[in-house]
């Protein structure tokens, strides 16, 4: 012990004992200074990153439609064969390919809801590529779509806020209970129930296919987040009137008349006009 | 009955001679088939039977009634309801008990007719339609006595006193029923919107500048006087008022492509950089519609599928509707928010007898 001692006194005094110290604290300075500080350095190095793999993805799965750089491809008879990309934004990449929408199996009126193709990575790679082709709405933060974030004591307040812009804009095509409803020539509007608030909201901002778009200066984050508010308010109560049948009012109720409560009519009309057992033995009474 | 024929293969021979000797109807009446009994009509146990079992139907009918009231007090109903299945226990409960008390009071009447009431076959005969003549003559002479009883036909004033009377008991209906009237005037003709009237969002009352508006974007809008009325000099419409001529004011705000869009020569400065605003009124029969396609640039009517194309003038491309949709034209004012520079030039909504 005391050798140790002295020998590491003994080197505290060695002439490289400063140079040493400073090295040190340079490292120790330049460790912390590379965990805290340049993070908008690495940043922007992965963003340049992200946009270089968004952009081989985009090669091999999307530009067969939308052209290499995102240009689209124009069919001289029928319109957009894929539609530009230009100044879509992130928000378009990330509800399109996060809802499993793009890409699409194969041209069609409308590109349905299927299995998610690509990983929460790779569709980071391809919105940061899509949103460097043009300026676009980017992904929303939490606070701007989800309704976890309104206080408590203002949640009533927002529920019913969201209530009355859901009916005055949504309504005409997503249903009086956001179940959705047909559109000429194979088009539909999707049900909005289980929808994940984040796309909801980029949806509104982005306006796929034939919705049509609410940008944030007129229908206002906090006003889009009261309906998304309301929407999962509307999943949450019960159906209070009984079976609601997928709320798609007239079609489904009006199919369970004719199928069920006319076909029991039916049925017991048959059965009244339908012969009972008679016996063969004589009667008793005349 | 009295002429009656053997059937032709009863009596294999002499078929010749029978058609001769045939008078009256040549077919026999084949008559009532043998009535075969039912099972309880036969055997006492199945009668009782039968009888217990429409008994208990019966019962069960009361169960049910009596389940109903049970169930109404049972099950919470208001802001927080119990819920059975995710639906409202009060509302299933009372639905399934009442309709199977009604259903198994149907089951069991008709069991019992059925299985116990007598079903041996009758004949009843068909009877002549017309009155007797001795009941027609007794008719018209209690008629014809009691005209000149009251003396009716000599009585004159009292007569034409009695049908004033009549008459006048239509005024109480004229004037209680007034308040369907006066007749409408111009108020079918104008709506709210006038030049400087600010185009704002509705619910919020967001004024809206055209640098805020995407192409492809829908705006539901109304005239900001429901919101703000200090502006135009006048005061704020609300309640009532409001809703009336909220109805007839709303408007659809939505932005094109300007080369996607093709106005008539005198619409041509009606849109701002291919913001145009139209009715949300179909001119069917009035429904609000704001089922806009923003690729295709059509708006659609969910109630008779009526089709506007808002890129041509609200031209109907599809459905009943026989009128294109009425436009509003725009303009921004000097603080660049969207105005009206007019009101509608036609009226909005469904088409009347009275536009010709």
């Amino acid at each position: 012990m005391r050798l140790l001692t002295a020998r590491l006194s003994a080197n505290r005094r060695s002439r490289f004992a400063g140079p040493v110290v400073m090295l040190l604290a340079l490292l120790v300075t330049g460790g912390f200074y590379t965990l805290l500080s340049p993070a908008q350095a690495e940043d922007s190095a992965s963003r340049t990153d992200d946009v270089a793999k968004g952009r081989e993805l985009f090669l091999v799965g999307c530009s067969s439609c939308h052209g290499k750089n995102g240009e689209g491809v124009d069919s001289q008879a029928e319109g957009w064969y894929g539609p530009s990309l230009v100044g879509v934004g992130a928000a378009a990449v990330d509800f399109q390919v996060g809802t499993g929408r793009m890409p699409m199996a194969a041209p069609a009126a409308q590109a349905p809801v299927k299995k998610i193709v690509y990983s929460e990575e790779e569709i980071g790679q391809l919105a940061a590529f899509v949103a460097s082709l043009g300026p676009g709405p980017a992904i929303p933060e939490a606070e701007q779509y989800d309704p976890e974030t309104i206080p408590e004591d203002e949640r009533e307040e927002a529920i019913v806020r969201g209530g009355e812009f859901f009916r005055t804009n949504c309504t005409a095509c997503h249903n009086f209970a956001g179940s959705g409803g047909a559109l000429p020539g194979g088009k539909y509007a999707p049900t909005l129930i289980g929808v994940d608030p984040v796309h909801i909201y980029e949806a509104l901002v982005t306006g796929p296919q034939q919705m049509p778009v609410f940008s944030d200066e007129v229908l206002r984050p906090e006003e889009k987040r009261d309906i998304i508010a309301y929407l999962q308010s509307l999943e949450e109560q019960p159906a209070y009137g009984g079976n609601a049948m997928g709320s798609f009012g007239p079609v489904s109720e009006g199919m369970f008349a004719w199928l069920v409560g006319i076909g029991s009519l039916v049925g017991f009309a048959i059965w009244i006009a339908s012969h009972t057992a008679r016996s063969t033995k004589k009667g008793i009474h005349p | 009955m009295t002429d009656v024929v053997h059937p032709a293969g009863s009596d294999g021979h002499g078929r010749h001679q029978e058609i001769a000797e045939t008078t009256g109807d040549p077919i026999a009446d084949p008559g009532l088939p043998v009535h075969q009994p039912r099972p309880t009509d036969v055997d006492p146990r199945a009668e009782k039977r039968a009888e217990r079992q429409i008994a208990t139907l019966f019962g069960l009918s009361s169960l049910m009634a009596i389940l109903f009231c049970v169930a109404y007090f049972a099950f919470d109903v208001g802001s927080e309801p119990d819920v059975v299945l995710g639906m409202g226990a009060s509302n299933v409960a009372l639905g399934l008990t009442l309709g199977l008390a009604l259903l198994f009071i149907g089951i069991g009447v008709i069991q019992w007719s059925r299985k116990l009431m007598t079903d041996t076959e009758i004949v009843e005969m068909r009877h002549p339609l017309r009155s007797s003549d001795a009941d027609r003559e007794e008719t018209i002479a209690a008629l014809t006595t009691g005209a000149n009883d009251s003396g009716i036909a000599r009585r004159p004033l009292i007569r034409n006193s009695l049908l004033g009377a009549m008459g006048a008991l239509a005024l109480p209906a004229v004037v209680a029923l007034r308040d369907l009237g006066p007749l409408p005037g111009d108020v079918l003709y104008k709506t709210v919107w006038r030049e400087g009237m600010r185009v704002v969002n509705d619910v919020s009352g967001t004024p809206i500048k055209p640098e805020w508006v995407r192409v492809g974007q829908l705006i539901n809008a109304e005239p900001e006087i429901f919101f703000n009325g200090e502006p135009y000099g006048e005061e704020t419409i609300e309640g009532h008022e409001q809703l009336v001529e909220k109805t007839k004011a709303a408007i659809i705000v939505v932005r094109m492509q300007p080369d996607d869009i093709t106005p008539i020569a005198e619409r041509e400065n009606w849109g701002v950089d291919g913001i145009l605003a139209y009715s949300t009124l179909c001119t069917h029969v009035g429904c609000p519609i704001s089922l806009w396609e923003q690729q295709t640039h059509h708006l659609l009517c969910p109630c008779h599928q009526s089709t506007f194309d808002l890129a041509d003038n609200g031209k109907v491309i599809f459905g009943p509707a026989a009128r294109a949709l009425p436009q509003l034209p725009l303009a921004v004012d000097d603080e660049g928010y969207l105005i009206a520079t007019s009101d509608f030039e036609e009226p909005v909504g469904p088409s009347f007898w009275e536009r010709g």
